[in-house]
C-alpha cells in the first residue's frame, strides 16, 4: 500500500496570548485531519470566514510552522523529521506555496524575473544563464505567459492577474506534486478571477499537480473543487466531495455560509433577496415600490 | 453638449448629472507632458432614491471619476472640461467656491470608503471621529450631537458602546458599519460607495450590504455603488454603468444590463460568473484594460474584442440609447451607434477652475 499524499492525523495549533499575568490560550486549529490521494491529482479546497485557521493551516503543511500536537505525513514521510537543509529543500521542491496578495509578494524593488531565475537555481539542475532563462520560459509558458513579458520588469509594471501567475509560474518550477494556494483570487479583480481559477484546473488535468485551495468564495470552490473541508473556529465543521457539500450542507455552518453567497440571478431586482427584518423592510419601503412602479 | 445648463440640474428627479466630464492626470517630467485619460467623456445621471452601480476592472478609471464628482481633485489630476450637476447645489460643483463646496460635503455629500481600518482615525475613540467628521455640519450643541449621534446608532442597531472604543476593539464587519453609520448620520441626499465590501467575508458581506440598502431606502438617499463584483451589483443597485478605460460602454436598469448585455464586454463579464450548482467551463477574457496614458484609438476596447471590426479601430462609438433606459457605446451592437465626435479636440479645453 503506498501511502497518501497528504495525511494529516487530529492536528491542533495553539497560540498563547498574554504575559505574566491573565495568559490565555487560542486555539488556531482545533483537532483536524484529512487526506489527499495521490492516485489522481485533486484540487482540496479548504472554505472559512477569517480567523478560522484556514492561513495556519497551510503554513503547517507547507512546514512554515510546527503543530503544537499531530503529525503531518507527506508521502509518507513526517514533517517534524526534517530538520537538515537538504531535507527541507527536498520537500520544498515538492511542496509550493502561492499566497494571496501578488503585489505583496513581490518585492518591489527586484525584478520578477529574479524570483523564477533563483527558484530555477535551487531546485533544478540549471546552473548556465541559457538554462535558468529555458527554465522560467517553459514554466511561463504553462501559465500563458513567456519569458519575453517578464524579462527586468518590476511588480509594479505588471497587473495583479499577470502577477498571480508569474508566482504560479515560479511554484511550477521545481515541478512540485503539490501547491498550497492560500486565498489566490481574493485580491484579483472579477473578470480576471476566472483566469486563475482555469488555470487550476488546467494545472490539475494536464501537469497532475494536487491544489490545496483556500479561499472563503463558495461559486469558485464549487466550480473548480474535487473536495471539500469547511473550517470554523478552527474545527472542520463539514467535509466531504465539493459539489455534494454545497449543493447540500449538513451542517448549520455551511448552511449559513451558502445562504450567504449572493447569486447572480435576482438580476437587479435591487433589494437583496434574504429573510432579515433588513432585506424585507427595504423591500417593503414605499421608496423602492414608487421607483419600481415607475420603471 | 455645448448648451450646459447654467444652474442648477435640469430634470428635477435627477440627483445628480455630468456631462461630459474629462478628468486626465497631468504630468510633465523633463518637458515631456504625459496625459492618463483615467476618465474620458463621461455623461450620466442618478435619480432620487436610486443605487447607481459603477463596474469595471481595476484600472479602469472608477475611483477618479468618483474623485471628479465628489470633487475630490488633487494634481496631478484635473478636471480637463465637463460639468458635475447636484439638485441641492446652484449652478456648476467646480464653479463654486471653496469653502461653500465643503460645506456641503457630508451634510448633502458623504461617502463609505473602502478598507474601513484605514478610514477611521486609529488613535481617536470612535465618538471623537463621528465629532470630527460630523460636529460641524450638524449646527448643534454639544450634547445634542450626542444625542443624535446615539439615536442613529441605534436606528440602525448598533451598540452605543462601540463609541467609547477604538478602531481596532471592532471587527472589520463591525468598522464597515461604523463607516456606514458616519457617512448617513446627516442624512445626505447622495452616498458615494467605493468598493465597502471588498474585504468582508461573505456572510457580513451580506449583512452590511442589506443594511447600506437599507439605510439608503429609510434616508431615501441616491447612492453611487462601486464595486468590481458584478454579483454584488446584481443584489444591490438599480441601474448600472459598465466602465472600460476611462469610458462608460454600457448603461442600464440592472435587471436589462443582465438579461440582455449588449456590449460585448458586459457579456463577457456576467458569463463569466461562477455560480454555485454550475460547473460548465467558463472562459476568462484574455489581456488586460489599456494604459491610460496611452490608449488605443478607436474604441479602446477593441484589441480585446471578439467583435472588433474595422471601423472600431479608428472611431470611438458614441454611448447611444437602443431600448428604454439602455444606453450601449458599441458599434457591433446596432447600427444606430455612431461616432462620437471626440479625442479632446473643440470642446475640450481646459475649466478655470475655482479652487
Amino acid at each position: 500500500m503506498t501511502a497518501p499524499l497528504l495525511h494529516l492525523d487530529s492536528l491542533t495549533k495553539l497560540y498563547k496570548r498574554g504575559g505574566l499575568f491573565g495568559r490565555e490560550e487560542f486555539r488556531a486549529v482545533d483537532n483536524v485531519s484529512f487526506h489527499i490521494h495521490d492516485k489522481e491529482p485533486q484540487v482540496f479546497t479548504i472554505i472559512g470566514e477569517s480567523g478560522s485557521g484556514k492561513t495556519t493551516l497551510a503554513r503547517m503543511v507547507l512546514n512554515m510552522i510546527r503543530p503544537t500536537t499531530g503529525t503531518i505525513f507527506f508521502k509518507g514521510q513526517d514533517l517534524a523529521s526534517i530538520r537538515s537543509g537538504g531535507a527541507r529543500r527536498r520537500f520544498m521542491k515538492e511542496v509550493q506555496p502561492i499566497f494571496q496578495n501578488p503585489f505583496e509578494a513581490f518585492n518591489p524593488l527586484k525584478r520578477v524575473d529574479r524570483y523564477l531565475y533563483m527558484t530555477a537555481k535551487n531546485f533544478t539542475d540549471a546552473h548556465s544563464p541559457a538554462q535558468l532563462d529555458a527554465a522560467a520560459d517553459a514554466a511561463l509558458n504553462k501559465v500563458g505567459l513567456s519569458i519575453g513579458e517578464v524579462r527586468g520588469r518590476f511588480p509594479h509594471e505588471l497587473s495583479g492577474g499577470q502577477l498571480q501567475r508569474v508566482a504560479i509560474a515560479r511554484a511550477l518550477i521545481p515541478g512540485p506534486s503539490m501547491i498550497v494556494a492560500d486565498e489566490p483570487v481574493s485580491m484579483v479583480d472579477a473578470s480576471l478571477r476566472m483566469s486563475i481559477v482555469n488555470l487550476f484546473r488546467t494545472l490539475r488535468d494536464d501537469l497532475k499537480v494536487s491544489i490545496i485551495y483556500i479561499t472563503h468564495d463558495l461559486a469558485t470552490a464549487y466550480y473548480v473543487s474535487d473536495r471539500i473541508i469547511i473550517m470554523r473556529k478552527g474545527e472542520v465543521v463539514e467535509s466531504g466531495l465539493a459539489r455534494v457539500v454545497l449543493e447540500n450542507p449538513q451542517h448549520e455552518y455551511s448552511r449559513l455560509l451558502k445562504s450567504a453567497v449572493l447569486s447572480p440571478d435576482p438580476r437587479g431586482q435591487g433589494v437583496l433577496i434574504g429573510d432579515s427584518a433588513a432585506s424585507q423592510q427595504a423591500r417593503a419601503s414605499p421608496h423602492r415600490q414608487t421607483i419600481n412602479s415607475q420603471s | 453638449m455645448a448648451q450646459i445648463p447654467a444652474s442648477s440640474v435640469q430634470n428635477n428627479s435627477h440627483v445628480l448629472e455630468t456631462h461630459d466630464l474629462r478628468a486626465y492626470y497631468r504630468m510633465r517630467y523633463f518637458g515631456i507632458d504625459r496625459e492618463v485619460r483615467a476618465v474620458d467623456g463621461v455623461s450620466m445621471h442618478v435619480r432620487k432614491n436610486e443605487v447607481y452601480g459603477v463596474a469595471g476592472e481595476s484600472s479602469c478609471g472608477k475611483t477618479t471619476f468618483i474623485k471628479a464628482i465628489a470633487a475630490a481633485i488633487r494634481p496631478p489630476l484635473e478636471i480637463v472640461a465637463g460639468h458635475v450637476n447636484y439638485s441641492f447645489i446652484k449652478g456648476d460643483l467646480y464653479a463654486m467656491p471653496a469653502a461653500e463646496r465643503s460645506a456641503i460635503r457630508w451634510r448633502h455629500l458623504s461617502y463609505i470608503l473602502q478598507g474601513s481600518m484605514n478610514v477611521l482615525n486609529p488613535v481617536r475613540r470612535i465618538h471623537k471621529t463621528f465629532e470630527d467628521f460630523a460636529f460641524r455640519h450638524m449646527n448643534l450643541g454639544r450634547a445634542e450631537f450626542d444625542q443624535a449621534v446615539k439615536h442613529h446608532l441605534e436606528r440602525l442597531r448598533l451598540p452605543a458602546e462601540i463609541l467609547r472604543a477604538y478602531p481596532h476593539e471592532l471587527s472589520g464587519g463591525m468598522r464597515q458599519r461604523v463607516c456606514i453609520a458616519l457617512a448617513t448620520l446627516c442624512k445626505p441626499e447622495f452616498i458615494i460607495a467605493d468598493e465597502p465590501t471588498t474585504a468582508l467575508d461573505v456572510v457580513v458581506q451580506k449583512d452590511v450590504l442589506a443594511m447600506i440598502r437599507e439605510t439608503q431606502s429609510e434616508f431615501g438617499s441616491s447612492m453611487i455603488f462601486v464595486t468590481h463584483d458584478l454579483t454584488v451589483h446584481a443584489n444591490v443597485t438599480d441601474r448600472l454603468g459598465i466602465m472600460y478605460a476611462g469610458r462608460l460602454v454600457e448603461e442600464g436598469r440592472t435587471a436589462d444590463v443582465f438579461a440582455n448585455p449588449m456590449h460585448p464586454y458586459t457579456a463577457h463579464l456576467i458569463a463569466s460568473l461562477p455560480k454555485i450548482g454550475d460547473t460548465q467551463s467558463r472562459n476568462a477574457l484574455s489581456g488586460s484594460p489599456p494604459n491610460l496614458a496611452d490608449a488605443p484609438k478607436g474604441c479602446r476596447f477593441h484589441p480585446r474584442c471578439p467583435l472588433a471590426m474595422e471601423i472600431c479601430r479608428h472611431e470611438n462609438p458614441a454611448l447611444t440609447t437602443l431600448a428604454e433606459d439602455h444606453r450601449v457605446a458599441c458599434f457591433a451592437a446596432s447600427t444606430k451607434v455612431q461616432p462620437a465626435n471626440d479625442e479632446g479636440s473643440g470642446e475640450a479645453k481646459t475649466l478655470e477652475m475655482a479652487r
